[in-house]
């Protein structure tokens, strides 16, 4: 029995040429971008998935070589995840995120966006009340590094300084950086918290609003509350509906962990995470117009009425942006 | 065909297009765990060469250029804690610089694509499985008064829980896993072996295996055959020679290697199970009687 016989022998050499074409085509396209691969080249490839495809069925019928068919189970599925995994170009990704997938995704949590929103605003007015009845409850919602002296003991004039004189303070561009980086630690945060049964999303959004109504009566305690609304809400618009879609996201994920309905627990997670994510990438990005909102406009626009004015606008524009119909788009 | 051998734990199917099933072998959490352990200390590396940099430039820089060089410093800190895991997986080989060592990579668990929200997704929710114990932890070695230390220690061990889930499911799905709808596969990096029957090609005709003599064994006796040809450990070779050499009868002529007549033998034994396969005879092994 000659060696030569050997069917499995004859079958790779007639095709290991193709296999280690593939191989060197792989290893260059994985290494950089799509465009490493020149157009002959990216013709090739799919057609030498193929043949490589057809070389695994045939080699696990009839060879019994079982490095050969580790080798070629790594490289089809190398070529697989190549070819099939292939997404969008960058640009492309981008403007369908913008244009449909962000939007469609935040309006698919209308009802945790609801939730979220009003256990905001619940927060926010039970933090004013207790403040307003005794401004010792300052101290204890909010933490002692966030006040800069902002509490129930400054006096009138500083409080009001705070609000206008942006450069009074060194280092406020820095501290803006840092708050946008620990805004958006803590959004990421309570997303991931969702996970654990949305309680302790449910805690986090409360304490931001806690301590929002906090901040606010003890302006309005001094009859500052209109200036204040204008240096809050000119970035804080966005940034409270980032924490609102934050929580938001966090709820789903939570409530497909608890309640899965009628789709497998392990399904209709992951389902829940696809849409939870898409919201979350956009709040980074909200975040990041936050963050330039508070540390330059804010600085620069000093006028109460222009401050209202942004809100305002960027209220409406977010509510439109997510909320209004608007045409399917066309494919 | 004889029923199939069962599947390993660790092997999944995915069917390609195609019809082909890859069987996708995951990665075990040990190999998860060096993968990130690997990533912490680039990215450890990363932010103390950042640190440096900063620092050497704050101090060369004016008063007024030190917030920028802060500002610099807080944004690629906040970029390498979350920007690090998501960036390297949205990139072709869907693996960080770990889990390419390792030989590891992201895929969907349905077998399509791998989208940007599931990357986004699989690594935010780092954020309670790592560094929410973290935070614990370090409260834990604050915490002075004993209710406060109690309260700690059961705050650790509910994300604990979060920390070591991969060890209680049998995907070894990491919580960022599960919602993602995502698991990490072996991808080996298998190099194309020579093919040892072709070794046997130039061979003497002295060692001509009667159907008898190469078909005492089955499949399992000949992949470890390759594999004692493989690695030529001359003892391994030498008592495998012989036990088969008795098995089969065959006076060894003078002056043969053991890795002649073990290289004869693979093609031959081979050959012979090759040509049963192809009538639909599939032999486990010696024992198998089909």
């Amino acid at each position: 029995m000659s060696a030569l016989t050997l069917r499995s022998r004859r079958f790779r050499e007639e095709r290991e040429a193709d296999w280690r074409r593939l191989e060197a085509l792989l290893l260059k396209g994985e290494g950089g971008r799509t465009a490493a691969l020149r157009v002959d080249e990216l013709i090739a490839l799919p057609l030498l998935y193929r043949s490589a495809v057809s070389s695994l069925s045939v080699a696990r019928a009839i060879s019994l070589d079982a490095a050969l068919i580790r080798y070629l189970e790594g490289l089809v599925t190398r070529a697989y995840f190549f070819v099939y995994g292939t997404r969008a170009r960058l640009r492309e990704r981008l403007v369908r995120f913008f244009r449909t997938d962000w939007p469609a995704a935040a309006r698919a949590l209308w009802r945790e966006t609801a939730v979220s929103a009003a256990i905001l605003l619940v927060a926010v007015v039970a933090g004013y009340l207790l403040v307003s009845r005794d401004a010792d409850w300052y101290g204890a919602i909010m933490p002692g590094d966030m006040t800069q002296g902002r509490d129930p003991t400054a006096t009138t004039a500083l409080l009001k300084s705070v609000l206008y004189d942006a450069h009074q303070q060194k280092g406020l561009s820095v501290f803006a950086t840092f708050l946008f980086t620990h805004n958006a630690q803590i959004a990421i945060l309570a997303f991931a918290l969702g996970f654990a049964f949305c309680l302790p999303t449910a805690l986090l959004v409360a304490e931001n609003g806690l301590s929002l109504g906090a901040l606010m009566a003890l302006y309005a305690s001094r009859g500052l509350l209109p200036q204040l609304t204008g240096w809050l809400f000119i970035h804080g618009v966005t940034e409270l509906l980032a924490t609102i879609l934050a929580g938001a996201a966090g709820f789903r994920i939570g409530w497909a962990v608890m309640f899965p309905g009628s789709r497998a627990r392990l399904d209709a997670v992951a389902a829940a995470g696809r849409t939870a994510g898409t919201v979350m990438a956009g709040v980074v990005v909200m975040l990041v117009i936050a963050g330039v909102l508070e540390g330059v406009g804010r600085q620069l626009i000093l006028n109460d009425a222009a401050r209202w004015a942004i809100a305002a606008v960027s209220l409406v524009l977010w509510l439109a942006y997510f909320y209004a119909p608007r045409l399917a788009p066309t494919r | 065909m004889t029923a199939p051998a069962p599947a390993p734990p660790f092997l999944r199917r995915l069917i390609t297009p195609e019809g082909l099933d890859l069987r996708l072998t995951l990665a075990s959490a040990g190999e998860r765990a060096s993968a990130y352990l690997l990533d912490l200390a680039i990215m450890a590396a990363a932010l103390i060469a950042l640190t440096v940099l900063a620092i050497v430039l704050g101090l060369a820089v004016g008063e007024a250029e030190r917030e920028v060089v802060a500002m610099i410093w807080l944004l690629g800190a906040f970029l390498l804690r979350n920007g690090y895991f998501i960036l390297f997986e949205l990139s072709g080989r869907a693996a960080t610089p770990g889990k390419r060592t390792l030989g590891l990579r992201v895929v969907a668990r349905d077998g399509g694509r791998l989208t940007a929200e599931a990357i986004f997704t699989r690594n935010a929710l780092r954020e309670i499985e790592v560094f929410l114990p973290l935070t614990f932890l370090a409260a834990s070695s604050v915490a002075g008064d004993p209710v406060d230390g109690a309260m700690v220690s059961l705050a650790l061990v509910w994300s604990g829980v979060f920390l070591l889930f991969p060890l209680f499911n049998r995907d070894r799905l990491r919580l960022g896993d599960l919602v993602a709808g995502t698991w990490v596969v072996r991808v080996s990096p298998a190099r194309l072996l020579a093919d040892l029957a072709a070794d046997a090609a130039g061979a003497s005709p002295r060692f001509a295996f009667t159907a008898d003599q190469a078909g005492v064994y089955g499949v399992k006796e000949l992949e470890l055959l390759e594999e004692v040809l493989r690695r030529r450990d001359p003892q391994a070779m030498a008592a495998v020679a012989d036990r088969i050499r008795t098995k089969i009868g065959f006076a060894p002529p003078p002056g043969e290697t053991h890795e002649a007549f073990l290289t004869a033998y693979y093609a031959a034994l081979r050959g012979r199970l090759e040509q049963r396969l192809l009538f639909g005879h599939r032999r486990r092994d010696k024992f198998d009687k089909a």
